[in-house]
């Protein structure tokens, strides 16, 4: 299930909704916030700005490949755009499998991949005024990781 | 018409989110952008940074792919979700 959306979204309802299966012994879940720092910077808000439409089918295509390399029974992507404030949820993964290896697996290349292949902007505010936030090399070394697993 | 769409720190520079260029026979992606950077200095400037992407019709693409009459082409920076 993926979902692009302005609203804040509820833990306990996304993690009730992929782990009533009896079958799964394993649910990993991730929360990206707004946090109140970022290369040295302040940041009071954080504005999401993505490609609609794209956005989308980037994420559906994240989501095929990991029910590839993974047994998993069910995977949920959110992701907010718009204006957060600190502390605010801007992005939840969850998924869940038989076991714990492929959940934990899962989760981690889901956001991996969502970081450096799905089309979202940040642009940060802060005191010294709006920033648009750098692709960090870090990140692609993440994700290009599981291409040699 | 090529309908040409631009995002985050590329819509802010060239001051506008859209445009439109005429197709021509065997069109690139990079013939895109060489026809938009005509615009002027500020265009020429923007659209000439190295870490410029593209995509075509929604899928992240290169410079050399085929672009024709129809399609929707975009031009952004690096993505930096999550």
């Amino acid at each position: 299930m993926i979902r692009v959306q302005t609203q804040d979204f509820d833990v306990p309802t996304e993690y009730a909704a992929i782990a009533a299966d009896n079958s799964d012994g394993a649910v990993v879940t991730f929360v990206g916030k707004v946090r109140d720092f970022n290369d040295g910077r302040d940041v009071t808000d954080l504005t999401l700005e993505h490609y609609p439409g794209m956005t989308e089918s980037v994420l559906e295509q994240i989501e095929a490949q990991a029910r590839e390399r993974w047994p998993l029974t069910h995977v949920t992507i959110i992701h907010r755009v718009g204006t957060m404030g600190l502390g605010e949820q801007i992005v939840f993964i969850g998924v869940s499998s038989a076991h714990r290896k492929a959940a934990f697996a899962a989760c981690e290349f889901l956001i991996d991949f969502l970081k450096t292949k799905a089309p979202f902007w940040k642009l940060e505010a802060g005191q010294q005024g709006q920033a648009w936030v750098e692709a960090k090399d870090s990140d692609d070394q993440a994700a290009a990781m599981w291409q040699q697993k | 018409m090529i309908n040409v769409l631009f995002f985050a720190q590329v819509r802010e520079l060239l001051g506008t989110a859209s445009a439109q260029v005429e197709a021509t026979d065997n069109m690139t992606a990079e013939q895109v952008r060489e026809q938009l950077a005509a615009t002027n200095d500020k265009w020429a400037q923007v659209l000439a940074s190295d870490k410029l992407l593209v995509a075509v019709n929604q899928t992240i693409s290169h410079w050399q792919a085929p672009v024709a009459d129809g399609d929707e082409v975009a031009f952004f920076p690096p993505v930096t979700g999550g």
